[in-house]
């Protein structure tokens, strides 16, 4: 069974152990059988080997070691500061753009160590889509709001960009509500709709896998079901990787959950072991409300 | 601390009356502040329209100065400066603007970058009249441009860019930090973030900096006074290396250096009333294209 818990992991876990998968060592080991037969089907789309942080001095990640399969949601939760997002900015690079950051261990992204320096940032962010906790939708148009990623990426044509923007907003479930006012500004969209138009935009420049940072945290009841909804049909063929400070959530979404705690990776496994049987004390005390 | 206390005291008789006596001392204050900055504003205007309006003719706009500057009319100076402002503008502003792109996005925010920036801020403060000799001994003298149309119009360039450079650097700063992360993790480049987001939405605020900049050195005597501009010239420059009539230094000539200056006392009016109006009207320009541009990105 393979440990995940970076905390525990004194020794080096072998390496056909390790591409198993992400599930917790809870002695009993009941759903072994059960996890490995379906882990078969699944690819590790995000293998993540002895990473650690440091902002400046301060190390915000400690020796994490995770692995993300395909077309699944995992959601990374823990009390704020304990370094989640900065773990989901790691996994795009766009940790780089803050001043004095410096990284140790490998991310492999399929298959790439993306801290290599031959690595393009710009390909790995077009793969690696990023939505962000406000919804942050530019100054232009719906439509413009949609095909920025594309134009930038070199589409031209009038009949690819018209499809490409049909089809995101659609997959976004938005295209309904905005087909007839496409070329009003993004900005009067209201939250929730603006939060679906991020996500277009992201699908828009065919990501392969999907970081969203609390994506719903700036939202009401409404607009959030049905942006937990979009994730779960979206989860059909993206990988989605989503932070999130809301418990329920991560239990109504996500397939795998990773708990974080200052900085270290506690435990990370399916989510409905998490939730229900917890291998460490402290995610129970985190999930259970003790703390956090 | 303070407004607790008075909050509490407000409840006993005496406590609400002195906070409301203490409040209308500070506004008396702030609102006589006012109305004496928008007076003294408005007595210049209303002193130079009063006096300088009577003169203005079609034939003093469109006349050279004739019998010893005592009659005709200024065009030749108006021309000058019109030339001399736009050699500035097309000096300093894409210089500022590409300074301050490069500065505010791609420069490493440290120690170095400080100090380029505080010693910007600082050259905006340097006396015109400093900048006007630099720009003799650079362009007059070093590159061989002579007093002309073009040495002075790099002066004033000169002094107008730190201006640009701040007022662009501050447009860009206040991009929101969500458009370039939201850019930039849509792999764009950071060169396509800053031209399609960063960009189109500083250009209002940097184009209204820049304008005010440019109206500001329109109205400058010293850098042009031993950089081209000229006493008199009964002609129009014909080329960037003639020497020109400008209207400032022509104001400068009729209040102090004429032989006969109560004589033409109304003609330095009338001059500075249109070297007024001008700075106004680059001003106004400079509010209506933002206007415009704003309205344009909340359509898009």
């Amino acid at each position: 069974m393979t440990i995940i818990n970076s905390h525990l992991e004194q020794k080096p876990v072998p390496e056909e152990e390790k591409v198993k998968l992400i599930s917790i060592d809870t002695a009993k080991g009941k759903q072994k059988d059960d996890l490995s037969a379906k882990n078969k089907t699944k690819e590790v789309k995000v293998k993540v080997n002895n990473f650690s942080f440091y902002y400046g001095d301060k190390q915000a990640l400690q020796n994490i070691n995770m692995e993300i399969t395909t077309n699944e949601v995992t959601a990374l939760i823990g009390p704020s500061g304990c370094g989640k997002t900065t773990f989901l900015r790691t996994i795009n690079r766009m940790n780089d753009l803050i001043p004095g950051t410096r990284v140790e261990g490998e991310v492999i992204v399929s298959g790439q160590n993306i801290y290599q320096p031959a690595v393009d940032v710009v390909e790995l962010r077009r793969k690696v889509g990023l939505v962000f906790q406000q919804p942050n939708p530019f100054p232009k148009s719906i439509y413009e709001n949609v095909a920025y990623g594309p134009k930038i990426h070199g589409k031209r044509k009038k009949e690819v960009l018209d499809e490409i923007v049909e089809e995101s907003l659609k997959q976004a479930a938005l295209w309904d509500e905005v087909k007839d006012r496409l070329k009003e500004s993004g900005l009067s969209l209201s939250g929730g709709q603006q939060q679906r138009l991020c996500i277009a935009r992201v699908l828009a420049v065919k990501p392969e896998i999907i970081l969203m940072d609390e994506p719903t945290s700036a939202l009401d009841p409404v607009a959030t079901q049905r942006i937990e909804d979009l994730i779960r049909e979206l989860s059909a063929d993206y990988t989605i990787i989503i932070v999130t400070h809301n418990m329920q959530q991560a239990a109504r979404i996500s397939d795998f959950t990773a708990f974080f705690l200052l900085g270290e990776l506690v435990e990370c496994g399916r989510t409905a072991q998490i939730f229900t049987r917890p291998g460490d004390t402290r995610t129970e005390e985190y999930i259970t409300g003790r703390f956090g | 601390m303070r407004v607790t206390e008075i909050l509490k005291q407000g409840k006993i008789i005496s406590g609400k009356r002195r906070r409301d006596w203490r409040q209308e001392v500070a506004f008396f204050c702030l609102r006589i502040s006012m109305l004496l900055v928008f007076l003294i504003l408005l007595m210049i205007l209303f002193d130079i329209t009063q006096k300088g309006f009577g003169v203005i003719s079609w034939s003093f706009l469109t006349e050279a100065p004739r019998s010893g500057m005592k009659e005709g009319g200024i065009y030749p100076a108006i021309v000058g400066t019109f030339y001399v402002t736009l050699i500035a503008t097309f000096f300093a502003v894409p210089l500022g603007i590409m300074a301050a792109i490069y500065l505010n996005e791609y420069a490493l925010q440290g120690r170095l970058n400080r100090l380029i920036r505080i010693s910007l801020r600082n050259m905006a403060g340097v006396p015109s009249i400093v900048f006007g000799l630099f720009g003799v001994a650079l362009f007059v003298q070093l590159m061989g441009f002579k007093p002309s149309l073009l040495a002075a119009g790099l002066t004033l360039g000169l002094l107008t860019l730190p201006v640009t450079v701040t007022a662009a650097e501050e447009a860009l700063k206040a991009v929101p930090k969500s458009y370039r992360e939201g850019g930039l993790a849509l792999g764009a480049t950071q060169w396509q973030m800053i031209k399609t987001l960063v960009l189109p939405s500083a250009i209002p605020g940097m184009l209204t900096g820049v304008i005010l900049g440019l109206s500001r050195a329109a109205g400058e005597t010293a850098p042009i006074l031993f950089t081209g501009a000229a006493f008199f010239l009964p002609y129009l420059p014909n080329s960037p290396f003639s020497q020109f009539m400008a209207l400032p230094y022509h104001l400068f000539i009729l209040a102090t250096q004429h032989h006969d200056i109560s004589g033409v006392r109304p003609l330095a009016y009338g001059t500075a009333f249109v070297l007024l109006v001008l700075v106004f009207l680059l001003n106004l320009s400079a509010v209506l294209l933002r206007y415009r541009y704003r309205k344009k990105i909340k359509q898009a």
